[in-house]
Parts: C-alpha cells; sequence; structure tokens
C-alpha cells in the first residue's frame, strides 16, 4: 500500500481501535456515573457475541466459508457449562461425569465439545462448497438444535435455568456485573488479538488463498481441506467459549441460542461490521444490539407505536439494503469518513 | 540426451466424458532437460490432458510415471511436491496479493505445512526473499509490490511463472503460457521460456507457433484426443498426417525458424 | 402392521411437502444459482392466504385458489425487487438479504393476524376418513395431499420433458448465457421460475393448513428440511428432489413413529424413550451425514452442483 499524505488517513487505523479500547476499558465507570448500571449487562452480551462474531468473520471474511449454523457452537459452549454448573448443583452426572462450576473446568470443556462438534460436522461439510456447504451447516445446526430440544432431563424445548450458575475463577469473585464483564472483555480482547494475528499468519494466508482461488491452492500442492476444517474447528471452539460465557451471563440455558434464527443474526452481524476486518464484528454486533434496544423506543417517540411493536418489519428491509447497497459495512462506511471532510475532496476517489 | 527413462511418461491413457474421448490411448514421454511442446487444433484435447498429467482429472485407464514412480493415482495436491508443477490457461493468480505476495504463498506452499498461527507472514524473509528472487528472474521486480490486478496480462503470466518456479519443479506443464499476449509480450515469454531451458523439464501446450518453433526439441501432435505425430520440429512440420490436421497446413506454412535454436 | 401402513403413508404425505417446497427451491438453486432463505415463507404466505380467502369465501376450493395465486404473486415481487439483485452477488449476500426478508414477512404476519395461530379445517367433502386395503382406515384429506402430490410430479414430469425451458433444467444448465443463447427472455424467465417455484410452495403451505398451525415462521421447519432433501437427491434434480422428499419423509415419519419402541428391545424404557427421541429428530440429517460421505453431490448429481 502507498504511504497516505493526510494525516487523518494515517492516524485513523491506530486512533480508532485505541479509542474504541480506551471507552471499553472505562464503559462500567461511565455507565454508573449515569446511572445507566445496568447496560454493563447488555454491554457484556456484546462483547460475548463479539467473540463468536470474529470467529465467524474469520471463518467467513478470510476463509470464504459461509457458515449458516454457527450458533450451534454457541449453544452447545451454553449447554456444556450450563450442564456441569446443574450437575454439581444436583449432584449429579452425565456420561459419568460429574459436575462444576470452576471457569477453569467447565469453560475449556465447552470450547473441547463445541470443538469435537465442529470437527465432526465440519468435516462432513467441507466436502461440498457453494450452496451446499451452506445449507448443510444450517442442516448439522438445525440437528443439534433437536438434540438439545430432546433432552428433557434439561428442560427440553424449555431450557434450564442454572442456579448460582457464576463460573468460579481462582481470585476472581464473577458474581458481580463488573468483574464479569471485564473478565469477557478480557477474553474478547484475548480472542480478537489471536484472530488478527491468524489472518496474518502462514495459516490465515492459506485461508485467504483457499478463499479466492481454491483451485488455484491445489493446483499448487496445498492441501486445502485440512486447513479448512482446521478454521471450522478453532472457530467452532471459540464460539463455544462465547456460549459457556452467554450461560453464565444469563444464567439460564435453552435450544433458543441455537434456533437457526441466531446463525443468520451471527452471520447479520459480521456483515453489518465489515465483512473480513478485524475490529467490524464488534461494531456490527454492537450495531445489532443498539438497534434491537433502541428502534423500538424510537419508534414509539415518532409516535409510532404499533410498529414500535413490529419494529422487525422494518430491520428486515433495511438488512437487505444493507446487502444490496452497503460496501463494507460500518466499518467501510467509517473508513470512507475522511473522504467526506472538506478538504479531501480532492483524492475523494477511493 | 542421456539414456536414461524419461522425467514423465504417459501410456495408453484414455478419458471420455460420456461419448466424448479426451484422451484415446495418448502416449508421450517427456525427458527431463527438454522442452517438448504440445500442439492440435481447438478441441484437441489439450487442456484436458494437462488436467489428467496434473491430476485434476483422473484417467479411466492408462497409466503416468514420473520420475520412475507411478503417479496416476496420485492425488493433484501431491504432484507438485514431486516436482511435476503446472500453470493455468487463464490467469489464475491471487488478484488482491501482490505480486511479492503471490509468489511467498508459491514459496511458503513449497516450503511445507502452514500450521503457524501467530507469527505473521507477511515479513518473514525466509519467504520474501525467495520470491524476491524469483520475481527478478522472471523479469517483475518492479512490480513486485503492485496487487496482482494491477498488473497487464502479459506481467500477469509471467507471475504464473515465478509462482510456479517457486515450487521448485523438476517438470512444467505450461497451459498456453502465451494467450492472449501481444507480440512484445508473447517475445519476453519465450526469451524467458528460453533461459529456463536445461534447469527445468517443460510441457508447453501452445497455439503460438512462433514459440512452439523458437521453443520446442520436439513436438507432438494432439488431434481429437490422439497424439498422430511426435518428434522433432522438422519432421512435425513436413508430416501429411499433421498437416491435413491443420486443414491445408495453413497454421505451419508460415516463415519461421528451420531450427529450434534460430532467434526469431 | 397396519400401524406401519399408516405411518408409511403419513410418510408420504410427508414427503409430499417436501417435495412441492424443495422442487421450486431446487430449480431456483439449479438454474438461477440463488440461495433463498425466503421460501419458507412462501409457504406461509399460501396457508394463511388460504385459510382467510376460505374463511372469506366459504369455498375451500376457492381458497385454494387464491393462496396459490397470493404465494404466486408474493414470488413475483419478491424476485423482481430483491432476488433479480441477488443473482451476482456472493452467496453470503443472499443469506443476509433473504433472511432479511423473512424477517419482514414473518413479522408482517403477525402484524396482520396477530400470534395466535389460525385455525381452519379441511372441508367436509375432504373429511374424514377411509377403509383401504390391508384394514386401514385412513384420513381422506391426507389421501388427498398425497393424490395432489403424484398430479404435480405428474405435470413437472411433462414440463421437464416437453418444453424448452424444461430442457434447459434437465441439462442442468445454469449458465445464463446459454440460456439467453437459446432465444430464452432470462428476465423474464427468471421471474417466471421464481413465481412458479412460490405456487409450489404455496400449494404446500395451503394444503398443511389443516393439519398443523398456521402461524408466523412456520414455514421455516419445512425449509430447513428440504434443505436436506435437496442436498440427499442433488442440486438442480428434480427426480433427485421426488425421491429424496418421499425417502426423507418417510424416514422421518417412521423414524419419530418407531424408533423409540425399537429401541426399547434393546435399553430400560425410559431410555429408549430418551434416546428414541433424540435419535429420531436427527435422524434425518443423520441420513444426509450418511449419503455426503457417500455421495456428496447427491443421489443424482447435475452440473448445476458445481455452484
Amino acid at each position: 500500500m502507498t504511504a497516505q499524505d493526510r494525516p487523518a488517513r494515517r492516524l485513523l487505523p491506530l486512533a480508532a481501535p485505541a479509542a474504541g479500547l480506551l471507552l471499553l476499558l472505562a464503559l462500567p465507570a461511565l455507565l454508573g456515573a449515569i446511572d445507566q448500571g445496568f447496560l454493563v449487562g447488555t454491554a457484556t452480551r456484546i462483547l460475548i457475541y463479539g467473540i463468536a462474531a470474529t470467529s465467524l468473520n474469520f471463518l467467513l471474511g478470510y476463509g470464504g466459508m459461509v457458515s449458516l449454523g454457527h450458533a450451534a457452537y454457541l449453544g452447545i459452549g451454553a449447554y456444556v457449562t450450563g450442564i456441569l454448573s446443574v450437575n454439581l448443583f444436583e449432584d449429579a452426572t452425565l456420561l459419568g461425569l460429574g459436575g462444576s462450576n470452576l471457569a477453569l473446568v467447565a469453560w475449556p470443556a465447552s470450547m473441547l465439545v463445541a470443538g469435537i462438534f465442529a470437527l465432526a460436522i465440519g468435516a462432513l461439510s467441507l466436502r461440498t462448497k457453494g450452496i451446499y456447504f451452506i445449507m448443510i451447516t444450517l442442516a448439522f445446526a438445525q440437528m443439534v438444535y433437536y438434540l438439545a430440544v430432546s433432552l428433557e432431563r434439561y428442560g427440553g424445548d424449555d431450557g434450564f435455568m442454572m442456579i448460582d450458575g457464576r463460573s468460579r475463577l481462582p481470585g476472581l469473585d464473577l458474581a458481580g456485573h463488573v468483574p464479569f464483564y471485564f473478565a469477557v472483555l478480557a477474553l474478547f480482547l484475548l480472542a480478537a488479538w489471536g484472530f488478527h494475528r491468524a489472518t496474518g499468519s502462514r495459516f490465515g494466508i492459506v485461508l485467504q488463498g483457499c478463499r479466492e482461488n481454491e483451485p488455484r491452492m491445489r493446483a499448487l500442492g496445498c492441501p486445502t481441506y485440512r486447513y479448512k476444517l482446521a478454521a471450522f474447528v478453532i472457530a467452532g471452539a471459540v464460539t463455544g467459549l462465547a456460549g459457556a460465557l452467554l450461560a453464565n451471563l444469563a444464567e439460564y440455558v435453552s435450544p433458543d441460542y441455537m434456533h437457526w434464527t441466531q446463525s443468520g443474526d451471527l452471520l447479520v452481524m459480521v456483515i453489518l461490521g465489515g465483512v473480513g476486518t478485524a475490529l467490524g464484528p464488534l461494531l456490527g454486533v454492537a450495531a445489532f444490539f443498539l438497534i434491537e434496544a433502541f428502534l423500538p423506543g424510537l419508534l414509539h417517540l415518532a409516535g409510532l407505536p404499533d410498529l414500535a411493536e413490529h419494529w422487525r418489519v422494518l430491520f428486515g428491509p433495511f438488512l437487505v439494503l444493507v446487502v444490496l447497497f452497503s460496501r463494507g459495512g460500518i466499518l467501510g462506511g467509517l473508513r470512507r469518513l475522511p473522504d467526506l471532510l472538506p478538504s479531501g475532496r480532492r483524492d475523494a476517489r477511493g | 540426451m542421456a539414456d536414461r527413462a524419461p522425467l514423465l511418461q504417459c501410456l495408453d491413457l484414455c478419458k471420455a466424458f460420456g461419448a466424448l474421448a479426451v484422451a484415446d490411448r495418448i502416449d508421450l514421454a517427456v525427458e527431463a532437460d527438454e522442452i517438448h511442446a504440445v500442439i492440435g487444433p481447438n478441441g484437441a484435447g489439450k487442456s484436458s490432458l494437462v488436467g489428467l498429467l496434473c491430476g485434476q482429472l483422473q484417467p479411466d485407464a492408462g497409466t503416468i510415471r514420473f520420475d520412475g514412480r507411478e503417479i496416476t493415482g496420485l492425488s493433484e495436491t501431491d504432484r507438485p511436491h514431486r516436482g511435476l508443477v503446472r500453470s493455468f490457461q487463464v490467469t489464475s493468480v491471487f488478484q488482491d496479493f501482490t505480486a511479492l505476495q503471490n509468489v511467498a504463498l508459491a514459496v511458503q506452499l513449497q516450503a511445507g505445512h502452514s500450521f503457524s498461527f501467530l507469527r505473521p507472514a507477511r515479513g518473514d524473509r525466509r519467504l520474501t526473499e525467495p520470491a524476491a528472487a524469483l520475481l527478478d528472474r522472471v523479469g517483475l521486480a518492479a512490480a513486485a509490490d503492485q496487487p496482482a490486478h494491477a498488473l497487464s496480462h502479459g506481467q500477469q503470466r509471467q507471475l504464473e511463472i515465478a509462482m510456479a518456479l517457486a515450487l521448485r519443479p523438476r517438470l512444467l506443464v505450461l497451459d498456453e503460457p502465451l494467450a492472449g499476449m501481444g507480440a512484445e509480450e508473447s517475445q519476453a515469454m519465450i526469451a524467458l521460456l528460453q533461459a529456463m531451458r536445461g534447469q527445468v523439464g517443460m510441457l508447453l501446450i501452445e497455439h503460438d507457433m512462433d514459440a512452439v518453433f523458437a521453443l520446442a526439441d520436439r513436438i507432438s501432435v494432439l488431434v481429437a484426443g490422439r497424439i498422430i505425430a511426435s518428434g522433432p520440429p522438422a519432421t512435425i512440420r513436413s508430416d501429411a498426417a499433421v498437416q491435413e490436421a491443420y486443414l491445408g497446413g495453413e497454421a505451419l506454412g508460415r516463415d519461421i525458424p528451420a531450427t529450434a535454436t534460430e532467434a526469431p | 402392521m397396519t400401524l406401519v401402513l399408516e405411518q408409511v403413508l403419513n410418510g408420504l404425505q410427508f414427503g409430499v411437502f417436501l417435495f412441492l417446497v424443495s422442487a421450486g427451491l431446487t430449480l431456483i438453486f439449479g438454474v438461477m444459482g440463488v440461495i433463498n432463505l425466503a421460501h419458507g415463507s412462501l409457504v406461509m404466505v399460501g396457508a394463511f392466504a388460504t385459510a382467510a380467502a376460505t374463511q372469506a369465501l366459504g369455498s375451500f376450493l376457492l381458497g385454494l385458489l387464491a393462496g396459490l395465486a397470493a404465494a404466486g404473486l408474493t414470488g413475483a415481487v419478491m424476485e423482481l425487487l430483491v432476488i433479480r439483485r441477488l443473482y451476482r452477488r456472493d452467496h453470503l449476500r443472499q443469506v443476509v438479504a433473504t433472511f432479511g426478508i423473512v424477517l419482514f414477512a414473518n413479522e408482517m404476519v403477525v402484524m396482520i393476524w396477530g400470534r395466535t395461530p389460525l385455525f381452519f379445517n379441511a372441508p367436509d367433502w375432504l373429511g374424514g376418513s377411509v377403509e383401504l386395503a390391508g384394514g386401514i382406515v385412513y384420513p381422506v384429506y391426507r389421501l388427498f395431499i398425497i393424490a395432489v402430490g403424484i398430479a404435480v410430479a405428474a405435470l413437472l414430469y411433462l414440463l421437464v420433458t416437453h418444453t424448452r425451458v424444461g430442457m434447459l433444467i434437465r441439462a442442468g444448465s445454469t449458465h445464463r448465457e446459454t440460456v439467453a443463447s437459446l432465444g430464452v427472455d432470462i428476465a423474464a424467465l427468471s421471474t417466471l421460475l421464481f413465481a412458479f417455484g412460490a405456487v409450489l410452495a404455496g400449494l404446500a403451505g395451503a394444503m398443511a393448513g389443516p393439519l398443523v398451525s398456521v402461524e408466523t415462521g412456520m414455514g421455516e421447519r419445512l425449509l430447513i428440511l428440504s434443505f436436506v432433501v435437496i442436498v440427499i437427491g442433488g442440486l438442480g434434480s428434480l427426480p433427485g428432489a421426488l425421491t429424496a422428499a418421499l425417502l426423507v419423509g418417510l424416514f422421518d415419519t417412521l423414524g419419530r413413529a418407531f424408533l423409540p419402541d425399537l429401541l426399547k428391545l434393546v435399553m430400560d424404557p425410559a431410555e429408549a424413550d430418551t434416546t428414541g427421541g433424540a435419535i429420531s429428530s436427527m435422524s434425518v440429517y443423520l441420513l444426509m451425514a450418511a449419503v455426503l460421505v457417500v455421495r456428496p453431490s447427491g443421489l443424482f448429481p447435475t452440473a448445476a452442483g458445481r455452484h
């Protein structure tokens, strides 16, 4: 890339993430100051979905694999942590294993089980591509959903609650909103950093090559299947962690976490933020939840209370418009902002 | 030429799509240090032959031996590691990567597995230095940092060669490397392939007769899936069956050098 | 034995629904290369329109026609407004855009009809049961559905073997330029094909009305199962869709009906119920997995499968 002379262009890539990080670190304090402390839970939820969206973005934006069943791993992770918690509480066992509420047991377990499912599903799905692949990932996710629904012992359709469900970390009491927020933030930053490094690594380069021109990669001697499968499993496992955190946040687990519409929502979050960018996923998640939170209120204010209840009837077409007309989602739009600044009109050709 | 087994040898290679036989008992041999051209009219099965040799297609019958070992069942992703590398007829470099990044990727794939997740690949000198050297060898050093989509057609074909060379081939299967090139670009490519003579064996599928007669040590003529003639250029030029196959010999009747060593 | 026969008929009847939905989908995938999540919404439109029209007009047949017209119209509008712009876009965008349509449609239905399911009964002239060979007493309405399925399959067969468009579909032709070069107006063909698929989906929804609850989101279950059908049958293949639809319908129905009992032979009853329930709900997907292992392009692979 040729160097850009305009300071705004050069600073933006660094300034924005730095500012964002500061904001995230200061958020609980800021929210407390304006007496909206309960929003810390929402922020935590955004970060948790941010982990899932970042892993999906890696799979999709860099690997070119449109997984329409990604929420399955969210649900699996939630169920593993939830089941371990409930089993401890009830002094019960499942498949010979007892319960636990230790984060260092439950969270890796969630990742492991999610990873195993991803391995099985990926191994089969990745033998296909294009529309087939999308349909198959959706179908397998639906299978996992029905599996969860069939777990009568764990609430079936309705799911179950975790009593005193917050996982325990040595030395940190996660029961409070704020400590849990920071734990999740730390994990999000770790995941985001990890995936960012991965995209620039040899593995990431291979993945991008597979996305761009898989036959070429194979003719260059690259066994593409195993790299794609590895990416699929990693993304699944990390999303499993997000699921474990989700169970912790809500202290409630249900098959709804892996309903196919959740998978759709994840894809929406990724595309809203900007596919194939490092920061896009979190922005997309935030936008998604903010719309969900504030659109009804805005409609009320605009004097349209009926529409407020049915805000999705507007959100649907909005998505269609975003898909048809936006380039690069929110992050793409932000990147083009400097072009809109007055002195930038000269080289706003993009 | 040394009296040893050819580097690449196909025997009785057959492939049919329904009623259409794209390969009809093809026998072909390529020596380790020769440039062997395959010519033939459109639809003769040249691209299918490349696919069969390089593993994108599985033959219905026949064998392929490379470097003394049978590779008929070997997967397409394993063949480059044995030294059998192909280029593509339709340019398929990675458009969004720079020229250097394209070649570096090929270097990376040749070097071993890529299960490295945290260390950046872009600045890795073990990849960029060999890549830069290869770009230099094909004459693209100046364009190293340009995205591939910004390169001219001829430059992209040169990039293909560089990537193929990065895989340390013993035999290069070149699928119409001069396709779509103008006169000047063609000369540059012919010169490049000349410079590579002897360092790597080449199976050259081409339409451009200037290039074929400038480069080829031997020529095989493929018509409707069969090799109807094979031998040194002079023999081929005077072969009656070949002239007939080209509909009155118009493709061969041009003013062309008498031997392969004469510069055009 | 009569129980088995009864479940077999149920499975065939369910298979007809799957066929109606899959046929349209596989044509859209195969010929137009677009993945359309909103196909289930067309099922829903058919169901709601038929239910509402039947109530208003007092005639099931008129209601059915209204349902088909509504579904076809909705499909055509969907194609003209949105799908048309997705042909050249990547699959992710197709998925998200059609997902947006699903959200819109599901919410729109709630706005008009609320969240309580609409119930409407099969018309009297299709009510009751008849006795069949083998001593089974089987509902007339379900036989009606099977009969309609056979009729539609025959109709599709005729269309595919006797029209230019049908020839393209059989050839698995997906290249839009090839199609255009045959003198076919690709834009008109796309809308027509889409609307046709929509009518089939609407028919499924219309007939399903008396059997399931007509409510928001009802089309999605059939949609996802139709994906399974298409994967098993082969993308773009109508014979594949028919075979796989019947296969899946039978597998799912028979599995749910008999698997727990079969497992009781080897497990204790309580466990058999749970495991049986779990496995039977997953059985169709496990079938898909098995097919994928052996035939990744489906039972009747076509050129369209390369999308």
